[in-house]
């Protein structure tokens, strides 16, 4: 159980960028936060993860406000997946490993080594790929291996902001295909930053509509209706059905 | 019994990582191996004619000829010592300056610590009048010009987001300003000191004695300890700010420790043996092309070359004009300008 209470952020000399932002996950659910640029989407994920300072609020994971933790110790149960994907010349099970280093004191153990190899299994990277170069990946193998270094972690609260805005639409449905069924399996909550509704209506199961830098709107996918579109993107849209699934239509 | 194929799946798993594994430890001997030959002519190398197992006697101090112990023990193992260590020093600091501000083209003479040092020292010498080897006094002076330099630099980039070539850029414009007035410094010495500072910003690993080599060695030997502690904190740091954070990693904190160490070693440094231009830049990316940017491998691969690198250097400084000594500098500036020049050019510049 997550419960975000009142979380409000500013940038020095600008307006309030987030105001008393509060809303609650069960576990094993995956959130889409939706909203326009400028939103306070983005912001609201570094919060959580201690990337940005909150002025206030709480968020408390199974009871225990992870806002007072210290950033060292929120590792343990947050991992992060950032909109910026790597390309350096590190291995691919170098990079995977990394996702053990807020467990690691001066080296790493064993079962480090076994639960990365077991993450990489999951993920299909433990072929001839774990020991190639990063920069020699293509953009969606990339991407898997930011979301196994997360899932190395072994969070309970995973965040992603924008993980398929570099990749082309096989990815974006692999990738988050994969998010949705290990976190399922595992009862690990995501929350998810993403612009394309359809996309988030597919893999995802709650709704966080934004604006101003405050909750639009909140719940399941019948909070995506025309009036709502309206009101934060200023689009005419309605939702269809199309074989059970809902989606997104632009009308105008 | 159960678990054999699962073991032997796992194994072949792993292959391609080991493969990885192996040649990178293979990378770090073949440096070890190169460091001590490199060693060995260097102790040769010298007018005073020598066979080579009276030299490793010498060293002991046990060789039958009095006056090769003397010259082995008191002239150039003092001498090769101060280039290792100062290699070595130089080489690590640029790797980690390149690291925590994810930049490939920073090192301490890139981003102008070490004219900043070289200014500090120069200050010493001629103003505050104190002797090139006279106690703390000149490296402190030159530690504090180049913690100057890093707090300007760190300072400019919280003031707004620099990109790699601007904080090169910038590290122009501090090392021609602290150029220039260690130059205003050298227009009112006397004719000693001047000739005394001029020799010295050449670079100069003679004249370094035991007890330098004692400071340089525990001042380089910790950064090696603590970066190598702290060598998942770097590769952190590639996956960009944010991911090392979120990965808990106290980001600012490491910048500033990292940078008060790296400008510590590169100012000692600089105050015993001179200015040595671009062994910091090059090693990383030596080592960095050859095994990739893993810091396990990358720490001390960078001192390893920056050790064999200074050892190679003055080995030609001594050896190309016997028996005159070319100033060291001059040599890896020489040697170090093509580098860089292919390294700001090549493209895909990625750290």
């Amino acid at each position: 159980m997550i419960n975000i209470e009142n979380i409000c952020f500013h940038y020095r000399n600008h307006p309030d960028i987030l105001q008393n932002i509060s809303f609650s996950l069960e576990e094993g659910q995956f959130l889409a936060i939706l909203g326009n640029n400028g939103a306070g989407k983005s912001t609201l994920l570094k919060c959580l993860n201690h990337i940005l300072k909150a002025d206030s609020g709480r968020a408390l994971l199974n009871g225990k406000d992870f806002m007072a933790m210290s950033g060292h110790e929120v590792a343990k149960y947050i991992a992060f997946v950032s909109q910026i994907v790597p390309n350096t010349q590190m291995t691919v099970r170098d990079m995977v490993m990394l996702g053990r280093k807020p467990y690691m004191r001066w080296g790493f153990t064993k079962q480090d080594y076994q639960i990365v190899d077991r993450v990489m299994k999951r993920l299909n990277l433990d072929q001839d790929i774990n020991g190639r170069f990063l920069n020699q990946l293509s953009g969606g193998e990339r991407q898997k291996v930011m979301l196994a270094r997360a899932l190395a972690q072994q969070p309970k609260l995973l965040l992603l902001d924008e993980p398929t805005s570099s990749l082309d639409i096989h990815n974006q449905y692999q990738v988050l295909k994969l998010v949705r069924d290990i976190c399922r399996k595992d009862c690990i909550t995501s929350i998810m930053v993403i612009h394309d509704i359809n996309l988030a209506l597919k893999f995802c199961d709650r709704f966080l509509l934004m604006r101003h830098g405050e909750v639009y709107r909140y719940g399941n996918y019948s909070v995506l209706d025309p009036s709502s579109l309206k009101e934060v993107y200023d689009i005419d849209a309605k939702m269809v059905e199309v074989e059970g699934q809902h989606m997104v239509f632009v009308t105008n | 019994m159960n678990s054999a194929p699962s073991q032997l799946a796992h194994n072949g798993a792993v292959r391609a990582y080991r493969k990885n594994q192996i040649k990178s430890v293979a990378f770090l001997t073949m440096l070890s191996l190169i460091l001590m030959i490199t060693v060995l002519f260097a102790l040769k190398a010298g007018s005073y004619e020598t066979p080579v197992n009276e030299l490793v006697k010498g060293i002991f101090g046990t060789s039958s000829d009095s006056k090769i112990n003397l010259v082995v023990r008191n002239n150039r193992l003092p001498r090769i010592c101060t280039a290792m260590i100062a290699g070595a020093g130089l080489g690590l600091s640029g790797c980690v300056f390149q690291a925590i501000l994810r930049n490939p083209l920073a090192s301490a003479s890139t981003l102008g610590v070490s004219q900043g040092a070289s200014f500090g020292a120069a200050a010493a010498i001629i103003l505050l009048g104190l002797g090139n080897h006279s106690g703390i006094g000149v490296p402190f002076c030159a530690f504090m010009g180049s913690i100057s330099v890093a707090l300007i630099i760190l300072g400019l980039s919280k003031f707004r987001p620099i990109s790699p070539e601007g904080i090169v850029l910038s590290g122009v414009a501090i090392s021609s300003m602290f150029t220039g007035a260690t130059t205003l410094i050298q227009y009112f010495a006397d004719e000693v000191q001047l000739a005394s500072l001029v020799y010295w910003t050449f670079g100069d690993l003679g004249s370094a004695g035991w007890d330098q080599v004692t400071h340089m060695g525990i001042v380089s030997g910790f950064l090696i300890l603590y970066c190598f502690a702290h060598r998942w904190d770097y590769n952190a740091l590639l996956s960009g700010k944010e991911t090392a954070i979120s990965l808990g990693i106290h980001v600012q904190r490491l910048t500033l420790v990292n940078m008060v160490l790296c400008c510590l070693t590169s100012s000692i440094i600089v105050a015993n043996v001179g200015l040595i231009n671009f062994i910091g830049l090059v090693a990383p990316h030596i080592v960095r092309m050859a095994i990739g940017n893993n810091h396990v491998y990358l720490i001390p691969g960078s001192a390893l070359t920056g050790a064999v690198l200074l050892l190679l250097s003055d080995l030609c400084s001594r050896s190309i004009i016997n028996p005159v000594i070319l100033p060291i500098g001059a040599i890896t500036s020489f040697l170090g300008g093509p580098l860089f020049l292919y390294l700001l050019f090549k493209d895909g510049n990625q750290l």
